[in-house]
């Protein structure tokens, strides 16, 4: 008898789906007000938060919009403004 | 940019605490792991088929044997002379590990098998709608533990799952909370360097099930550990060996944040019930030493 092998998923591959259009608020990093620290990217849900350079930028393919970057930022530098505007 | 292990795209809720778990996880763990998951949230939205949003090996098992299943990847790569090649993790909800799979997990401890076995704890059955597990808090409203009339929601305390791994003499026990991710990340890596068995419970608040907004999942976190209802600590082979100590809040100061206590504040009688669940942080203190 031959055996197939069972089922696979590609690693990763939720990629493919783009959370982004989940969003009602959209977070805005104030690059100036940023020092850099990564607690937004740290905490982020779909880690979609990265390092450029020195400071953090967001990925906003996935970002649901959650909030919680904005409400741990130790120096306020994410505003949450409503998608669209 | 550093490699995300645990890919974007998932389903979990916009704030969920267990999404948050996994990738602090995976940064702990690095790439060479073999996974195991029950069915439960994460592994849910994590595996939408034929998607995963895992970037390691990843196997799910029934809800009731991911324990048995992380001793058979283990025994396997064993007997094949390839145990250096990864460690193998169980990553299970309260309700897989703390119900249904503590006879798996209690026979894995007892076996000796060198796994590291990871429950993220939301303390009740979210993937199938919010029913109580041995998990969930005393006082906290669930579909199956509701509030009303002639309750004040679960009336019994929440399991100490810890003590039982302890109590199997395993040399490693640690709690966390992902609202101190650099601690979760430093027990991980802990818990797999070291030989044999390890039982690490990670606080893992969920806004659906929990009733609050998700910007909000890491601040709810933090309260759970600073009014002691959630105790962080390290344990070998039953011994405490370290303990975050805290300058304790009221815990008031959690529960009336989180629609799953609101009754407390709202009904005749539930200032009783405060004071009961003031008691059992006080416990925890006394017990372990918490206060600052
Ligand atoms: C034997 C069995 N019983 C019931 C279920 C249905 N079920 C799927 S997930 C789940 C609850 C999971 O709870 P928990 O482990 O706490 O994970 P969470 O969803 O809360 O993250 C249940 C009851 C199942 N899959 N298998
Ligand atoms: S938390 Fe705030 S300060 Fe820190 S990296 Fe993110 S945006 Fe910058
Ligand atoms: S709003 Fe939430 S999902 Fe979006 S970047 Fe911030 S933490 Fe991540
Ligand atoms: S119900 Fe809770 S644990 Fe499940 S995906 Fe939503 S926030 Fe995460
Ligand atoms: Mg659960």
């Amino acid at each position: 008898m031959k055996l197939s092998i069972g089922a696979m998923a590609e690693p990763g591959s939720t990629r493919t789906n783009k959370t982004g259009s989940w969003r009602t608020f959209k977070p805005i990093i104030n690059v100036e007000a940023c020092i850099g620290c990564g607690t937004c990217s740290m905490f982020c849900p779909e880690g979609t938060i990265c390092k450029v350079a020195d400071k953090y930028a967001i990925d906003y393919d996935y970002c649901k919009g959650c909030g919680i970057c904005a409400h741990e930022c130790p120096v306020k530098a994410i505003e949450m403004v409503l998608e669209g505007e | 940019m550093q490699e995300e292990l645990f890919a974007p795209g998932h389903r979990g809720c916009a704030g969920c605490g267990a999404a948050i778990a996994a990738r602090l996880i995976l940064k702990g763990s690095g790439k060479d792991v073999i996974i195991v998951s029950p069915t439960g949230c994460l592994e849910v939205v994590s595996s939408p088929y034929p998607e995963s949003a895992w970037k390691v090996p990843w196997i799910h098992s029934l809800f009731e044997n991911a324990a048995a299943v992380a001793s058979g990847v283990e025994v396997a790569l064993k007997s094949l002379g390839r145990k250096d090649e990864a460690k193998v993790i169980a990553i299970g909800g309260d309700g897989a590990t703390i119900d249904i799979g503590i006879g798996a997990l209690s026979g894995m401890l007892e076996r000796g098998h060198d796994v590291t076995y990871i429950c993220y704890d939301n303390e009740a059955y979210m993937n199938t709608g919010i029913q109580r597990s041995s998990s969930t808090p005393y006082g906290a409203s669930t579909t199956t533990s509701p509030a009303g009339k002639v309750s004040f929601g679960e009336n019994r305390p929440k399991k100490n799952l810890p003590a039982i791994a302890a109590a199997h003499g395993i040399p490693y026990v640690a709690t966390a909370s992902i609202a101190y991710p650099k601690d979760v990340i430093k027990k991980v890596k802990k818990a797999i360097s070291i030989e044999g068995p390890k039982y690490l419970q990670i606080h893992a608040p969920c806004c659906t099930g929990w009733g609050f907004d998700g910007s909000k999942t890491i601040e709810i976190g933090r309260l759970a550990v600073e009014t002691g209802l959630f105790p962080i600590y390290e344990s070998t082979e039953g011994k405490v060996t370290s303990v975050k100590k805290v300058k304790r809040k009221p815990v008031e100061e959690y529960l009336k944040a989180q629609r799953r206590f609101k009754h407390l504040f709202e009904s005749e009688g539930g200032e009783g019930e405060l004071k009961k669940i003031q008691d059992i942080a006080d416990a925890n203190a006394k017990q372990f030493g918490l206060d600052l």
